[in-house]
């Protein structure tokens, strides 16, 4: 803040709102215009984990509960949109090969003979939307009560959210039959009847996914500039004051939690649309690490930088792992240590310190006739 | 509110009775019982050990009693949560500055503003005029008016007591409790905080833990001295300092 006027609130106007433009239009123009649909359908996929990382930003970053199990949520959302396109691309002409025509093909292969009733809500659109948000955000809930009413916090949460991640991935892969177990749910086709492997399709889904990110960056904004943002960094500065300053620390943690989640969940689902499957493989704990480094490496106080972070570090995943498989997830690794030992506010930490002070100068650069004009002017007159 | 009409004594601010809490078998607390009156300035002293900061602890909430009463104009604290008890009226200022060291004074201040407290109240909170005018009205009394958009963490020693004081004050608490405000402060600050101190206990019930005679002889109504838990013994700091106990156990010959 460099107005000097104790009483301007931080607000999401000024250099946050730079920084949204920037970020919209590096998403909506530049990368649809520079790209071919191949590469943007990579962008749109990485794209996915930034709600992720965004999540992380208000709950690890300000409100410090580092979370290991977001891919619990980013898998839940995902999971929940592939049972609603699996449900209509398994429809009885599809299947009709199939000992039990009319449900998917994995329960067939499995002896499941009746559609689970778990199941029977996914052949609504509507209600499935509705799933997306609210089981991965019940879910949540369930967590954050049990865990921030008992007061449980820092290492022991974070173990706890990798061991549901553990436990999730174990009952997917484990129930076969109801899951599509370890290769997940494969041979999505259509979104109500639309064809959602085109080439256009791909694109509008580029967009939508886009849009939604966007949406989730205001939201996120809006929190952080309110007090509850300003109360998230209290409490992990000093939970105990907060306490003692007459709030209810649990219910700001769970508040959070359930925000981080839901914004997975939103990311998850627009995964399992853009790239046609969801699997077990996004849910674990070594996919809800990764999207902790994303975060790490963008910089977890920096919105922003956790949208460039997810961008930068999954291209890297992608040509790397196109080179060197296995070394992957060493480098991956190697990353997180480089990140936390030499630059722990990540890029924008970098871009803070660094670039940012320099933007005055180069201002000043870009436009010297009128700084040189002035003074040689004026004597003249 | 049945508790009004039962056995609450009305007159007292607080009544403590019968207070114990024990730690793996350790009574750091021991079926203590004491009064505070309205406007009262309590001073509450004692050795290393006494159980001084474990009573405050006890009051707030953040420690459980193991058996006893604390009873706060009536309501029962023993069972609430500390949020509760503050909304209750009980302020508490810790031992060493609690305060938020990455975010402003102003902000520092905001956050204790009894309003917002909820989750859906602290998002839809603005601050507005009334906000900002007694925030400005407390850091002039906490002689922090130059610092409001100074972090708090670049705040000196003394100036973190202060602005902790300043959080409590803003919350409008019907009993103050202060553990040591003037430890690790400079002779100036000292003198400083105790204008302050002056100032505030003429609007609050304050109970204070102090080791400065000094300090203590200036402000005190009543001191209650505690030793191993207990009473040891409790009255004006004339009676106390006369007391051969407590010359015995604290203050020396």
């Amino acid at each position: 803040m460099s107005s000097t006027t104790s009483a301007a609130p931080r607000t999401f106007f000024g250099k946050d709102a730079i920084a949204f433009i920037v970020l919209a239009a590096l998403i909506l123009v530049v990368f649809p215009v520079a790209l071919d649909i191949f590469r943007l359908n990579l962008v749109g996929k990485y794209l996915t984990y930034a709600f992720v990382a965004v999540g992380l930003v208000l709950c690890w970053g300000f409100g410090g509960i580092l979370s290991l199990g977001q891919g619990i949520f980013f898998g839940l959302g995902g999971y929940c949109m592939a049972m609603f396109l699996k449900l209509e691309a398994s429809s009885p002409e599809n299947t009709a090969i199939q000992s039990t025509p009319g449900i998917p093909d994995f329960m067939d292969w499995n002896q499941v003979t009746e559609l689970p009733w778990w199941w029977v809500p996914f052949n609504s659109f509507p209600l499935a939307l509705i799933a997306i948000l609210l089981v991965p955000t019940a879910f949540a809930y369930v967590i954050g009560a049990a865990m921030f009413k008992r007061r449980v916090g820092g290492v022991y949460f974070a173990i706890i959210t990798q061991a549901v991640a553990a436990i999730l991935t174990i009952l997917i892969v484990g129930q076969q039959g109801y899951t599509g177990g370890i290769n997940g749910m494969t041979d999505l086709r259509t979104l109500l009847g639309w064809d959602i492997r085109t080439d256009s399709a791909k694109l509008i889904l580029y967009f939508v996914n886009a849009v939604l990110l966007l949406g989730v960056i205001l939201i996120a904004l809006f929190v952080k500039s309110s007090k509850f943002g300003r109360l998230l960094i209290a409490m992990r500065d000093k939970e105990d004051r907060v306490r003692f300053s007459g709030y209810d620390v649990a219910n700001f943690k769970i508040f959070v939690f359930c925000l981080a989640a839901a914004f997975s969940a939103i990311g998850g689902a627009m995964f399992a649309l853009q790239v046609g499957f969801m699997s077990p493989s996004f849910v674990g704990i070594v996919p809800s690490i990764e999207m902790v480094i994303f975060c790490a490496v963008g910089g977890r106080l920096s919105i922003f930088g956790a949208v460039y972070g997810a961008l930068l570090v999954n291209y890297a995943k992608t040509t790397f792992s196109e080179s060197f498989p296995e070394l992957w997830l060493f480098a991956m690794g190697g990353l997180f240590i480089a990140v936390v030992m030499a630059f722990p506010n990540g890029l924008a930490g970098i871009w803070k310190s660094h670039v940012e002070p320099l933007l005055p100068r180069l201002m000043k650069r870009l436009r010297p006739p009128a700084i040189v004009s002035a003074p040689t002017k004026a004597p003249a007159e | 509110m049945t508790f009004d009409t039962e056995t609450a004594p009305k007159d007292f601010l607080l009544a403590v009775e019968g207070l114990t809490v024990s730690f793996d078998g350790f009574k750091a607390v021991n079926d203590l019982s004491f009064y505070v009156d309205e406007n009262e300035i309590r001073v509450i002293i004692g050795p290393n050990g006494a159980g001084k900061t474990t009573v405050l602890d006890l009051i707030c909430g953040r420690t459980r009693a193991t058996s006893g009463s604390i009873r706060f104009r009536g309501k029962e604290l023993t069972t609430m949560k500390e949020h509760q008890i503050v909304h209750a009226g009980v302020g508490r200022k810790f031992q060493n500055p609690s305060i938020y060291e990455d975010l402003t004074v102003f902000e520092n201040l905001e956050l204790s503003f009894p309003r917002g407290k909820t989750v859906w109240g602290s998002l839809a909170f603005r601050r507005d005029r009334e906000v900002i005018d007694r925030v400005e009205e407390i850091a002039e009394m906490i002689f922090l008016k130059d610092h409001l958009d100074t972090e708090a963490a670049i705040l000196s020693h003394g100036q973190k007591q202060w602005l902790e004081i300043g959080m409590l004050l803003i919350q409008k608490p019907d009993l103050l409790m202060l553990d040591e405000p003037v430890a690790g402060m400079s002779v100036a600050e000292r003198v400083k905080t105790a204008e302050l101190l002056n100032t505030i206990i003429k609007q609050h019930s304050v109970i204070v833990i102090e080791h400065d005679m000094k300090f203590v002889e200036d402000i005190a109504h009543r001191v209650t001295v505690l030793h191993q838990g207990k009473v040891l013994s409790e009255g004006s700091m004339d009676h106390v300092q006369h007391d051969p106990k407590v010359v015995e156990v604290y203050l020396g010959h």
